[in-house]
């Protein structure tokens, strides 16, 4: 099934893609599938693939494995560094 | 419980007085102030800019406080970070703790930094005499973090 996401990049991962977001449509299951989906475009998208990428659906920290469902605010960004 | 993510400067001093707040069942407030330091990781820092997560970060700020009023008798908690653009011995953040005893205000006021560091959507871009950097998160925060489980 298709759906609609919004997609935010915070940070350094900000920097790198040159955008702070995106709505996308696509086939995606989980927000890994989204990251997969970015991943494929290469190039400084690549930015999503270090491991301590974290993300947040709908503004709650969540693991790449967290289902997504229709209009979903999804986020990717580097390690948290406040306080 | 009060929450305020900001781009002025505060006064920690207040801060802490306020944290009684007329309540004569108070009998221990702890407080945490962070600070910009002007070195950092072998580079001296002229300035710091915060970038935050707007939305989310007041949610999870939120949320780390209820987890400590679940866990401890609290009377009041009070958290308060800056963002923007800060100069080197500008207060970053205050964490502050109120209780009927000493204990609980140490733990909770220790436990809502530890979260606050590896939960909260902030993240710092230092000024440096080698030109701008990410501040990289640290291994030991989330060890910190995890003492909690």
């Amino acid at each position: 099934m298709t759906i609609h996401v919004q997609v935010q990049f915070f940070a350094r991962f900000r920097e790198t893609l040159g955008i702070e977001s995106e709505n996308l449509e696509g086939s995606f299951a989980t927000v890994d599938a989204v990251r997969q989906y970015l991943l494929q475009r290469g190039g400084v998208w690549e930015v999503l693939s270090e491991q301590s990428i974290m993300c947040a659906r709908n503004q709650e920290l969540c693991s790449l494995s967290e289902p997504v469902e229709p209009g979903d605010e999804v986020a990717f960004f580097p390690t948290v560094t406040g306080g | 419980m009060a929450i305020r993510v900001q781009a002025t400067a505060f006064d920690p001093g207040a801060e802490v007085n306020a944290m009684h707040d007329a309540n004569v069942g108070v009998g221990a407030v702890v407080s945490f102030v962070g600070y910009v330091r002007d070195f950092n990781d072998g580079r001296e820092v002229s300035g710091m800019f915060l970038e935050h997560y707007p939305g989310m970060t007041e949610k999870a700020l939120g949320k780390i406080v209820d987890e400590a009023q679940q866990r401890w008798p609290l009377l009041k908690v009070e958290v308060l970070h800056r963002v923007g653009a800060l100069e080197p011995a500008e207060p970053i953040v205050f964490v502050g703790v109120a209780s009927a005893h000493r204990q609980a205000a140490f733990e909770a006021c220790d436990f809502v930094m530890d979260y606050l560091k590896t939960r909260a959507p902030f993240w710092k871009k230092e000024t440096t005499s080698e030109g701008p950097r990410w501040v990289e998160g640290r291994e030991s925060d989330h060890k910190a973090a995890d003492r909690w489980k």
